[in-house]
């Protein structure tokens, strides 16, 4: 079982399925950053987005990634809306009922999903989705191979808008001191409103890279959403570093776990590693002090 | 509410005048119904519980769509003759994948008056049902559920149509040593991946005895959960230990996944041989993965295709968009088998069905099965068939006198 044959292409594997997982939960964190509020609609964001791949794919011949052109502008200005219309309304402005908010927000996403698309699970057939590089010591599959290099280009656009630009600026500032923010004139409504959008398109993102090796259900987000919070807890809330560490961490923990265990087992050792995180380093890795 | 009620008034008195006027002329009319419509009987109601949501919702939505065909079709006939051609009134259920999910649904059904209950796909959700429906007597024919467990517990109102996985397990293997020898038995070393519930684990447990008196190595077994997003360390383990046969048992999802990972990653055995595999004898599969479907064999339950009948059900089910799945054609047979019951208890009664039930002898079914035989509420005359992915047809490979073409064995390199 230990061998190196198997060992290496696991670790591998866990990789390029944490690449996914880590922009899935660039969004989540950049969410927590600036409205410091856990966005249970992320999985049903991420579902309607699979769908979105998936409809332009079969009904109108366009190609997933073609679709990222599409979908992340798209799904931004829906969570650009969503903020705005819906939840800074609903929530009064506490941040207990932003998560109930959001909460509820996915209830009803995930059933007006069952309800129009039924519970099949749809797939597409892309002809690369087969293709793989034979790099000696293992076949690694291109979209996945794809869907890693993407998770970087994101994390660095991220890190750039985040660092460089005014808009960057003012997310941090209302993160930091909302009421501050407020006085030297950042329009803090607007910033929710745009921290939810691009953390929504990130979803978006991961979505477009995701449906080429994988499938749709009204109940996909919610194997992905469970995952993210942990990737966002263990790197650290708020953190994008931590976000793509920690998600390239529990793809190999969870790859290698499904080794070692047994495919029934092997998410223990995600939620072991949550659990350790939560004892010994309670603010993540990545984490500022609380 | 004072606004309200003054806004409406003056509207409201016509419309209660001609509301009244038009109540009263339906009256009329209803005591002018011609006697036959009048004297119309009771419809029978009819349980079809299914996992219509959740991991193998696929499958579920499958079996309602066959059971529903069925009652179209028998109303449409003109219903149950000996009961005045009384209708069947279907009350569906969602087992939402889950077992105790099927149980409640079960209470709810009981609730409604069902004379019967067909379902419930799965064999952990059936396994739950039928423990259910025998609490009130309910008549259960369980449409697929494989484990042997079902019929196994002396509970005298259930009833299995099709073959349960020891005759599946036993047929398999049969068939299986026969392929081999024909070839020059060059398969020895088998690898079985399974799904962790009753149904792959039932199976993963029978094969494991029983592969070694047939001289088969079986060299690891790896189980999954439902659902499973990835089957790539699957795969490595495959790639590593190099089995000559491989044999999946799982549910549509993972077959399709587990299958397209073994192509990518040239997984090269000399033959994927399922047993119940979830896509391995389905026209969806075959159509949408052409690639990763050829070749694969699998013992499945499948309709006689020599039956002109099966053939004519298989045209109106692809007219309705629909695949012609096993889950289609069990459920809609399941249903024939309960209205021939019906017509011989000549009562919608529990226990006169299940008495009809337990002396069946119908045969206008489309299986390779013969006239219907229960004992121990186990269809006697059950039994799968082998079927291979040729191209792009699914034929059938065994029995001899079903079948439809010769198997390929070992399978040629592919991708």
């Amino acid at each position: 079982m230990l061998e190196f044959t198997i060992l290496v292409p696991a670790v591998i594997n866990g990789l390029l399925t944490g690449s996914i997982y880590a922009l899935i939960a660039l969004g989540l964190t950049l969410i927590y950053g600036v409205l410091h509020i856990i966005n249970f609609a992320h999985g049903a964001l991420l579902m309607l987005s699979l769908f979105g791949v998936y409809f332009l794919h079969s009904l109108a011949g366009i190609d997933p990634y073609v679709a990222l052109l599409i979908l992340v502008p798209a799904m931004f200005a829906l969570g650009y809306g969503l903020q705005r219309t819906v939840i800074a309304h609903a929530s009064h402005g506490k941040d207990e009922n932003v998560l109930l908010v959001t909460l509820g927000i996915a209830l009803i996403i995930e059933n007006l999903a069952l309800f129009f698309w039924r519970s099949d699970t749809r797939t597409i057939d892309v002809p690369y989705a087969f293709d793989v590089i034979d790099v000696g010591f293992a076949f690694l599959s291109v979209p996945r191979v794809a869907a890693f290099g993407a998770a970087f280009v994101v994390a660095g656009l991220l890190w750039v808008l985040m660092t460089r630009s005014d808009l960057g600026r003012a997310i941090r500032a209302v993160a930091k001191e909302r009421h501050g923010a407020r006085v030297v004139g950042i329009d803090v409504d607007h910033i929710f409103a745009m921290s939810y959008g691009i953390g929504t398109a990130c979803v978006a993102a991961a979505a477009c890279l995701l449906l080429p090796t994988f499938y749709v259900t009204p109940q996909v987000g919610n194997a992905f959403v469970l995952i993210a919070f942990t990737v966002v807890v263990l790197g650290g809330m708020g953190s994008f570093t931590g976000a793509l560490v920690g998600g390239l961490l529990i793809g190999v923990v969870e790859s290698l776990g499904g080794l070692f265990l047994g495919e029934t087992l092997g998410q223990i050792g995600i939620f072991l590693v949550f659990i350790a995180v939560l004892l010994f380093r309670p603010t993540g890795l990545f984490g500022d002090r609380a | 509410m004072s606004r309200k009620s003054s806004l409406l008034s003056p509207v409201s008195r016509r419309r209660v005048l001609a509301a009244s006027a038009a109540g009263g002329a339906a009256l009329a009319a209803t005591t002018g119904l011609p006697r036959r419509l009048r004297a119309q009987p009771e419809p029978i109601k009819v349980g079809i519980l299914h996992p219509v949501t959740g991991a193998i919702s696929y499958s579920g939505q499958q079996g309602r769509a066959g059971a529903l065909m069925a009652i179209e079709d028998i109303n449409a006939a003109g219903g149950i003759a000996s009961m005045d051609g009384a209708m069947l009134e279907p009350v569906l259920g969602d087992a939402q994948s889950q077992p105790e999910v099927g149980a409640a649904e079960v209470e709810r059904m009981n609730e409604e008056g069902v004379t019967a209950i067909i379902g419930a796909f799965a064999s952990s959700i059936s396994l739950a049902t039928t423990q259910a429906a025998a609490r009130y007597d309910i008549p259960h024919i369980v449409d697929v559920g494989v484990s042997d467990q079902i019929v196994g517990r002396g509970l005298t109102n259930v009833f299995r149509f099709g073959p349960g996985f020891g005759t599946i397990a036993d047929s398999a293997l049969n068939n299986l040593v026969t392929i081999n020898e024909a070839a020059g038995s060059p398969a020895r070393t088998v690898m079985i991946i399974h799904e962790d519930s009753l149904f792959g684990s039932g199976l993963a447990d029978l094969l494991n005895a029983r592969l070694p008196d047939y001289g088969f190595e079986v060299l690891d077994t790896i189980s999954h959960p439902t659902p499973t997003r990835d089957f790539n360390n699957v795969v490595l383990q495959l790639q590593a230990r190099e089995p000559d046969l491989i044999i999946p048992a799982n549910y549509y999802n993972e077959y399709v996944l587990l299958a397209r990972t073994m192509l990518q990653q040239r997984i090269q055995p000399k033959a994927i041989y399922s047993v119940l595999g979830g896509a391995a004898s389905s026209f969806r599969f075959l159509e949408e993965f052409p690639d990763a479907a050829q070749f694969i064999m699998d013992c499945n339950h499948w309709f006689d295709p020599a039956n002109p009948a099966a053939a004519d059900l298989r045209a109106r089910v692809e007219a309705q968009d629909l695949y012609f799945t096993y889950e289609v054609f069990l459920d809609y047979c399941c249903v024939g088998l309960l209205a021939d019951a019906l017509e011989r208890a000549g009562s919608a009664d529990r226990g006169a069905v299940t008495e009809a039930l337990a002396a069946s002898t119908w045969d206008g079914h489309i299986m390779p099965y013969g006239p219907t035989a229960f004992v121990d509420g186990q269809n006697q005359g059950a039994r799968p068939v082998n079927t291979q992915i040729q191209g792009d047809n699914i034929e059938v490979i065994f029995p001899e006198e079903v079948a439809s073409a010769e198997p390929v064995f070992p399978m040629p390199e592919r991708g």
